[in-house]
């Protein structure tokens, strides 16, 4: 790579080596995305929804300071709005949460900072992560790169076309029903969300407390592993991270010789696109190239994880999201005559239609007369789910299956039937509900006439602690797989979106 | 439907949130096809399957502990729409409080 300006295009890991080394300054490596692709992208895709210059030269600033051999030293990452920073606004894209700046920073994001990656910004998401596109948002939609005419997938689909575009190498997102794994897919890029309790919650603003976990997108295997040693393990702040050995992921490179890995079928014989497919068998042709075997069986269909979650999520928000009262902080309606209209006042107005709805079902789902009905039986059938996945990783390593069953769908498609918006998370559902970790893994584009090629994907599902085996098969398909088809270098197995 | 015009008003009193006349069929409507949808548990055998609240974590309980982080009550009421003397300040809670 010969100059700064075309630092922006350099994985995580050769950018924070470019700065060790010395031969690009800090400042320069945080700024190579707003000084490169985000003039030309950002106004048309508008993945960012708080920029702040100055915040952004201090936090150059700090990660100078850092010792050179800080791993991410200089890397800028856009962070999702709902994870709490002390230096940009927090907002969840929501007018209820209008102007709040959190007094203190998320673990994951000081261990970021620690590491000396630099926040560059906040990236748009569905209201409270309630969606699957990324329209559901205070500040209006994203658009997906590859065609401005369709969605990057949601909820974190800010920093999923943040990362596609060039904007960075790295992003944050939160996934607690697919929100990192499914904009990953729309977008083209790699999603990691961790095994439940790996990466710190504490300041991350909660929606399904037993189901969110913090995830990463990045444009490559290395650089999703370089993130995930920066940021997983015990915080005291977080009762449910997990105390043992952090997995350890410096092996992502070793291949997949020898590995066994399920293909259920029977989930895409009806219901996924063509190009989904084709995407699937693609990357299990890879894998096997690369001495991986194939393990067939069918397994349970993904409706009944989103008749599970739509209960269980529904439920923890509407737990949660009770703490949005225009008391202590965010919006307030200004004019209530008693504490019970202002409450009342206040989350009509500052609530979108999505995070209202989301709400109320789950009051009905806990309400006495129907809680056994609806929330208990969610629970059970959680279970079911979880030894199901049990049964499964007995005979494989890790299961292949699509990360949505479609490939990005057109902006205000699926907005008026929200049904059929849940039902594009019908493939990472199950993960949450298990607790078990799912990577996203781009294959490259589809093509097709009248539209532009879109970005097509695979997921891959483990069992607990199974990032190092994903990331390896991952980095397996990276270099075997669609993306590398060109037999190009590292640096430029990426797939662009191009201007038009 | 699983849900009426009368669930949707009381759900909603419930949830503290206020649902405009015009809009409560519709609400009906969606939140329906959804538990509608839901029903498709019934199908599913649970024998044997204990309710589960969170995915296992392995994290045992461990001892209070405070690590020196703290709010001051300044900060801690920096964000507040209306306070006054360290306290948030809210609407009238109960009546008659003035003569």
């Amino acid at each position: 790579m010969s100059a700064a300006r075309d630092a922006w295009r350099l994985p995580a890991t050769a950018l924070a080596e470019a700065v060790r080394s010395g031969g690009l300054a800090v400042e320069a490596a945080v700024e190579s995305g707003w000084a490169g692709p985000a003039a030309q992208w950002e106004a048309d895709v508008r993945a960012v929804v708080h920029r702040d210059d100055s915040a952004r030269a201090a936090g150059a600033a700090a990660a100078r300071r850092l010792p050179a051999e800080a791993p991410l030293r200089g890397v800028p990452v856009l962070v999702k709005d709902n994870l709490c920073t002390t230096d940009f606004p927090t907002t969840c894209a929501s007018r209820v949460l209008a102007g709040y700046r959190p007094p203190y920073d998320a673990t994951v994001i000081r261990r970021l900072r620690a590491a000396g990656a630099v926040v560059v910004g906040k990236g748009n998401m569905d209201e409270f992560a309630m969606g699957s596109s990324t329209e559901f948002s205070c500040y209006g939609p994203t658009r997906n790169p590859f065609d401005l005419e369709r969605v990057p997938g949601g909820s974190s689909g800010g920093p999923a076309a943040a990362v596609a575009y060039g904007l960075c190498p790295l992003a944050l997102g939160s996934d607690t029903g697919g929100s990192v794994r499914q904009p990953a897919a729309f977008c083209g890029v790699f999603g990691l969300k961790p095994t439940y309790g790996r990466l710190s919650r504490y300041g991350l603003v909660a929606f399904g407390s037993s189901l969110d976990q913090v995830g990463i997108f990045a444009r490559h295997a290395g650089d999703a592993a370089a993130a995930y040693a920066a940021l997983a393990g015990p915080d005291p702040c977080d009762a449910t991270t997990r105390l043992s050995p952090v997995p350890d992921v410096a092996r992502w490179e070793h291949g997949v010789q020898g590995l066994r890995f399920g293909w259920p079928a029977n989930l895409w014989r009806e219901g996924v696109e063509r190009e989904v497919v084709a995407g699937l068998e693609a990357a299990a042709a890879a894998l096997e190239r690369a001495g991986a075997t194939r393990v067939p069986f069918d397994f349970l269909p993904g409706e009944y994880a989103v008749a599970t979650y739509y209960l269980v999520a529904t439920a923890e928000a509407s737990s949660n999201l009770a703490r949005f009262d225009g008391v202590r902080y965010g919006f307030r309606h200004e004019d209530s005559p008693d504490v019970r209209a202002l409450y009342t006042r206040t989350r009509s107005q500052g609530f979108g239609p999505e995070v209202q709805r989301r709400i109320l079902l789950g009051t009905y789902a806990l309400s006495a007369g129907y809680y056994d009905a609806y929330y208990l039986t969610a629970q059970r059938a959680r279970t079911r789910i979880r030894r199901e996945y049990q049964a499964a990783f007995a005979r494989c390593d890790l299961m292949m299956m699509p990360a949505a069953p479609t490939l990005a769908f057109r902006l205000g498609e699926k907005l008026e039937d929200p049904l059929a918006m849940y039902l594009s998370d019908i493939f990472t559902i199950g993960a949450n509900l298990a607790g078990i970790p799912g990577l996203t893994v781009p294959m490259g584009l589809a093509a097709a006439d009248g539209r532009p090629a879109l970005p097509r994907a695979v997921q891959l599902l483990g069992p607990d602690d199974a990032e190092p085996v994903l990331l390896a098969a991952g980095r397996a398909l990276e270099v075997r797989g669609e993306v590398a088809r060109l037999e190009a270098r590292h640096e430029t197995e990426v797939a662009w979106p191009t201007k038009r | 439907m699983s849900i009426q015009r009368d669930d949707v008003q009381k759900i909603a009193e419930l949830a503290r949130l206020e649902i405009p006349a015009e809009r409560v069929e519709r609400v009906a409507r969606e939140l329906s096809a959804v538990l509608d949808y839901a029903a498709s548990l019934g199908q599913l055998d649970l024998t044997g399957c204990e309710p589960t609240a969170f995915a296992p974590v392995l994290a045992p309980l461990r001892a209070d502990a405070l690590d020196g982080r703290r709010l001051t009550p300044e900060q801690a009421l920096a964000q507040a729409p209306e306070g006054e003397g360290g306290f948030f300040l809210v609407p009238p809670i109960v009546e008659n409080l003035n003569p």
